[in-house]
C-alpha cells in the first residue's frame, strides 16, 4: 500500500530482532491516516517503544517496511526526521538549561533562520503554558511542565506527523488533561498526524480516533475504541450482596441472565447475555428471590476486555517492567 | 506550518557546533561540582607538592632551583584529565536521559556533535590555563619563554585538553555510562603519576620506574609544558608535547567518530 | 550463651555490608588500588628524594612511603565505608537499619566493624607488596603491632567523619565531601620528605595537621625508633570520641528524616 497523503504512517511486516534472541516486534502492518490520531496500547514490554524507535528513524528495522510522511524510514532517513516530530518515552531534556534555552538550540539545529527562531520559540513557549518558567532551569520543573516543554520541542520545526511515547505517565491527572486537549488540538486544527503509544486505556480511549493493540510484538487488534469493544459486545454486571453470605444466591439469579466472570471478593459478576435493558429484569429477579444487594454496577466493556479477550490477560499490569525482554533503545546498541 | 517546514534547510555546520558548544560552556559553568574541582584540586596539589617536594631542588642535576616552576606543568595535564571526565561525563548524561535522541532526531551532523562537545571544551580549558598561569606566577613561578610563551603555552595546553576530551567522548559514546566515564579517572591518574611528572627523567632511580616514565606519553606532554617554565625554547621538548598532542587528538577523535556511527543509529 | 542485641544488630550489618563488598569488586578494589598505585609511583618515582641533604631516615625510602601509604589506606577504608553507608539510606536499606534496631548506635558499630575487616585485606595485600618490593623493617614486633593498632584508630576516626556526613545529606553525592578533606589532611602532612625538609605554608599547616603526628610515629615505629606513643594515642582517641559525637548526631538526624 503507497501512501497517498503527504503525513500518513504506514508499516509492512515490521519487525525488530533482537541479537540472538527473539522478535520484540514481529511483523507489524498498519496505516494511520493523515490527521488521525492513532493510539498504540500495549503493556509494557509489548514493543510499542520499539516500534516507535523504527518509525522514527532511531532503529533500523530488521525486516519489513515503513514509510512516515512519504518518506521510507530506511532509504529517505533524514526527509523522514525533518517531518516528524517526538516526544519519546523519557522527557530528554536538559536540566541545566532553561526552557528558552532548549528552544534556541533545538531551532537552530533545525536550521531556523535566527529572527524566527526566537519568534518560534517564544510562541511555542506561550502555547504550552511556560511562558512564566521560560528563564528558569528545567531541572525545577514538574513532571507535567518538563512534559510540556518536551511537547513544544517536538513541534518547533512544523512537523506532518507527530509521535509520542508514553507522553502522559507519572503525571497528574490535571496535567495529562492538558497534555489530550493540546494533542487533539494539534490533529484538529492543524492537521498533525498523531502517532500515540500508551499503556492507559483511558488515554487510548478518549484520545485515540483509532487504537491498536500490541502485545509480544503483535498487533492483536485494531480498530476505533467503540468498534473494538462492541466486538466483546456485551456488557457485565456486577452484584455486592448485603450479606456476604449470599453470594451463591446472588450468583444463581445472576446466572440465568449471563455467564459468571471474575470478580473481587465479595460481589458477583456476569456478562450479560442481552445487553443493559436486562437491568431491570435482574433487579426484580433478585427482589423476587428476596435478596438485597448494596451495590449494583453496570460495566460497558473496556479496552481491558479487549485485551482480555485477545490475549487472556488483563492489559493493566501485564507486562514486567518498562519495555523488558526488548534490547535497550538508543542510547543503545546496533543490532 | 508546511512553510516553516520547507523554509528549515539542514542548518550549516558553524551553527550547529556553535549551538552544541553554547550549550556545553553553559551547562559546565552552571554546574560548580564540574568546575571547582577541575580548578581548585589541581591547585591544591600544586601548592602541596612545590611546598613538600622543595627540597627535590637540592638533588644534583635539579634543573631549577625553583620546584614551583618545575612542577607548573602538573595542573595544566591534571586539568586534561577532568576535561576527559567533564566532557564524557555530559555525554554520557546526555545518553542516558534521552536527550542524545533528541538530538539525533535532528539534522544534527555526528561532527557537530563532537566539534560542539569539544568547543565548549576549549573555552573551559583556556579559563583553566588562564586560571592555573595566573596562580603560578602569583606564587612566583618564572616563565621562561617569557610572554611569547603564553599563547604558546595556552595552545598545548588546549590541544592536550582536546586529546584527552575526546577519550573521554568515546568512553562515553561506547558505553553511554557516567559511571563507567568515572571510573576511568584512576587510569588516567595513574598515567600522570607514572610519569616525569615529579622529577626529571634522567633523575628517576628505580629503572623500572624510569623506563615506564620514559615510554608514557603523558611524560612528553608535561616536559612540553615544563620547558616553557623552565628552559624557554626548547625545541625538541616542545616539538614532542606538539606531536603527541596531536596524535591524541586524531586517535580520539577518530575513534569518538566511529563509536558516534553505531551509538547513533539513525537510518 | 545468647548475644546482646546490640552486639548482634552490629555483627548482621557488618555481615551484610561486607558480603556486598566482597562479592562486589568495583567496591573493593579502589580501596585497594589507591594506596598500591601510590606506593608504587612514590616509592617507584621519587626514590632519589632520599639522597637530598638532610633525608635522614635509614630503613630507606620505599618504608618512608609506606608509612604515608599505610596511613592513607587505613584512611580510606573508612571514607569508603562511608560511601556504602552513604548508598544504603540513599536505596532505602538504611530505613529498614533503623526500624530494625532500638539502638541505632550499633549500625555504626557495624559499619565500623565493617571499615575494620575491610582495612585489614587491603593492609595484608598492601603490606605484603612493600616487603617484597623491598621495604625494609627495623621495628620489633611490639612496634609493628602498634603500628597497626594506631591505623585502625585512623580508620575509625576516617570511618567516623564519614558517617556523619552520609547519614545527614544520605546520598551518594556527598562522597566528594567525605572524600576531600581527608584528601587534603593527608597531603598537607610530610608526604614526601621529612618534617624538618618541609618548606613554606606546608611546613606550618603540617605542624598543627593531627595526621603529621600519626604518620611521623608511622615512621618510627617501622624503623625502630623512638616514637611519641602517648601523645598519639591522646590524639587519635580524642578524635575519635569528638567524631563519634559526630556520627550519632548525624544518625539522629536520619531517624528524624524518617
Amino acid at each position: 500500500m503507497r501512501a497517498t497523503q503527504d503525513n500518513s504512517i504506514e508499516a509492512s511486516g515490521l519487525e525488530r530482532k533482537f541479537k540472538n534472541g527473539p522478535l520484540a516486534v514481529a511483523g507489524i502492518d498498519l496505516r494511520v491516516e493523515p490527521g488521525e490520531i492513532y493510539g498504540f496500547l500495549g503493556p509494557n514490554g509489548a514493543g510499542k517503544s520499539t516500534t516507535v524507535h523504527m518509525l522514527t528513524t532511531l532503529l533500523p528495522p530488521s525486516g519489513g517496511s515503513a514509510r512516515v510522511a512519504g518518506h521510507d524510514v530506511v532509504a529517505e532517513g533524514p526527509a523522514v526526521r525533518a517531518a516528524i516530530g517526538a516526544a519519546l518515552q523519557e522527557a530528554a531534556l536538559d536540566p541545566h538549561l532553561t526552557a528558552r534555552e532548549h528552544m534556541r538550540l533545538q531551532t537552530a539545529l533545525h536550521g531556523l533562520p535566527r529572527a524566527e527562531r526566537v519568534r518560534r520559540g517564544d510562541a511555542l513557549i506561550e502555547r504550552v503554558g511556560l511562558a512564566d518558567a521560560a528563564d528558569r532551569r528545567v531541572s525545577g520543573y514538574s513532571g507535567g511542565m518538563k512534559r510540556r516543554l518536551d511537547l513544544a520541542l517536538a513541534l518547533v520545526h512544523g512537523p506532518r506527523v507527530l509521535f509520542l511515547d508514553e507522553p502522559t505517565t507519572g503525571l497528574d491527572p490535571q496535567s495529562r488533561a492538558a497534555l489530550w486537549d493540546e494533542v487533539a488540538r494539534l490533529a484538529r486544527e492543524e492537521g498533525v498526524t498523531v502517532f500515540l503509544t500508551t499503556q492507559y486505556l483511558e488515554e487510548a480511549d478518549r484520545l485515540a480516533e483509532r487504537v491498536g493493540i500490541i502485545d509480544g510484538g503483535r498487533i492483536v487488534a485494531e480498530g476505533t475504541p467503540a468498534t473494538l469493544k462492541a466486538e466483546i459486545g456485551r456488557p457485565g454486571i456486577e452484584a455486592v450482596p448485603v450479606e456476604p453470605g449470599e453470594c451463591g444466591r446472588v450468583q444463581g439469579v445472576l446466572a440465568r441472565f449471563g455467564e459468571p466472570v471474575p470478580a473481587a471478593d465479595g460481589s458477583v459478576a456476569v456478562r450479560l447475555e442481552g445487553g443493559a435493558e436486562q437491568l431491570t429484569d435482574i433487579v426484580r429477579a433478585l427482589d423476587g428471590e428476596g435478596l438485597r444487594v448494596a451495590n449494583l454496577e453496570l460495566h460497558a466493556p473496556s479496552l481491558d476486555d479487549v485485551f482480555l479477550e485477545k490475549t487472556g490477560r488483563h492489559l493493566e499490569g501485564a507486562g514486567d517492567g518498562p519495555e523488558t525482554g526488548e534490547e535497550p533503545l538508543p542510547a543503545g546498541a546496533a543490532a | 506550518m508546511s512553510a516553516l517546514t520547507a523554509n528549515a534547510e539542514r542548518s550549516p555546520l558553524p551553527t550547529q557546533v556553535g549551538s552544541l558548544a553554547g550549550r556545553s560552556v553553559l551547562r559546565t559553568l552552571r554546574q560548580p561540582a564540574m568546575i571547582v574541582p577541575s580548578l581548585v584540586f589541581p591547585l591544591f596539589l600544586l601548592a602541596v607538592n612545590s611546598a613538600g617536594l622543595d627540597a627535590a631542588t637540592e638533588i644534583p642535576g635539579f634543573p631549577t632551583d625553583s620546584y614551583l616552576t618545575f612542577i607548573l606543568a602538573f595542573p595544566f595535564v591534571q586539568g586534561a584529565l577532568f576535561a576527559t571526565m567533564n566532557t564524557g561525563q555530559a555525554l554520557a548524561e546526555d545518553i542516558e536521559n534521552g536527550f542524545f535522541n533528541r538530538l539525533a532526531l535532528t539534522p544534527l551532523r555526528g561532527s557537530a556533535l563532537i566539534a560542539g562537545q569539544l568547543g565548549g571544551l576549549v573555552v573551559i580549558g583556556l579559563l583553566q590555563a588562564t586560571v592555573y598561569l595566573a596562580a603560578g606566577l602569583f606564587a612566583g613561578a618564572e616563565l621562561a619563554a617569557g610572554p611569547l610563551g603564553v599563547p604558546a603555552l595556552f595552545a598545548l595546553s588546549i590541544l592536550i585538553s582536546i586529546g584527552f576530551g575526546g577519550i573521554g567522548m568515546f568512553m562515553a559514546i561506547r558505553t553511554g555510562s557516567g559511571e563507567t566515564v568515572q571510573g576511568t579517572f584512576p587510569l588516567l591518574f595513574v598515567l600522570l603519576f607514572f610519569s616525569s611528572i615529579s622529577l626529571p627523567r634522567d633523575l628517576i632511580e628505580e629503572t623500572w620506574f624510569r623506563t615506564v616514565a620514559t615510554v608514557n606519553p603523558v611524560s612528553y606532554l608535561i616536559e612540553g609544558i615544563r620547558s616553557l617554565f623552565v628552559y624557554g625554547w626548547d625545541a625538541e621538548a616542545l616539538g614532542l608535547a606538539f606531536g603527541i598532542a596531536c596524535a591524541l587528538i586524531v586517535i580520539s577523535i577518530s575513534i569518538s567518530s566511529l563509536a558516534l556511527r553505531e551509538r547513533m543509529v539513525r537510518t | 550463651m545468647s548475644r546482646s542485641p546490640y552486639v548482634s544488630t552490629a555483627l548482621g550489618i557488618a555481615w551484610r555490608s561486607l558480603h556486598n563488598v566482597f562479592t562486589n569488586p568495583a567496591l573493593l578494589l579502589p580501596a585497594l588500588i589507591f594506596p598500591l598505585f601510590f606506593l608504587a609511583a612514590f616509592a617507584g618515582g621519587l626514590s632519589a628524594i632520599s639522597d637530598t641533604p638532610g633525608f635522614e631516615y635509614p630503613p630507606g625510602y620505599t618504608t618512608f612511603v609506606f608509612g604515608f601509604v599505610l596511613l592513607q589506606a587505613s584512611a580510606l577504608g573508612g571514607i569508603f565505608t562511608g560511601f556504602s553507608i552513604a548508598a544504603d539510606f540513599e536505596r532505602g536499606m538504611g530505613r529498614r537499619m533503623l526500624l530494625a534496631t532500638r539502638r541505632r548506635s550499633a549500625i555504626i558499630a557495624g559499619y565500623a566493624l565493617t571499615a575494620a575487616v575491610r582495612v585489614l585485606v587491603t593492609w595484608t595485600i598492601v603490606t605484603t607488596v612493600a616487603l617484597l618490593a623491598g621495604m625494609s623493617v627495623g621495628g620489633d614486633t611490639g612496634e609493628i603491632a602498634a603500628l597497626y593498632a594506631i591505623s585502625l584508630t585512623v580508620n575509625v576516626i576516617a570511618l567516623l567523619f564519614a558517617a556523619g556526613i552520609a547519614l545527614r545529606l544520605r546520598t551518594l553525592q556527598a562522597g566528594p565531601l567525605m572524600q576531600f578533606p581527608i584528601f587534603m589532611l593527608l597531603f598537607m602532612t610530610p608526604v614526601y620528605v621529612p618534617q624538618a625538609l618541609l618548606a613554606g605554608w606546608v611546613s606550618h599547616v603540617a605542624s598543627v595537621n593531627p595526621l603529621t603526628l600519626v604518620l611521623n610515629t608511622n615512621r618510627h615505629l617501622l624503623a625502630g625508633q623512638t616514637a611519641e606513643l602517648f601523645a598519639t594515642y591522646a590524639v587519635v582517641l580524642g578524635l575519635i570520641c569528638l567524631l563519634a559525637a559526630w556520627a550519632v548526631t548525624g544518625m539522629r538526624r536520619a531517624e528524624a528524616a524518617g
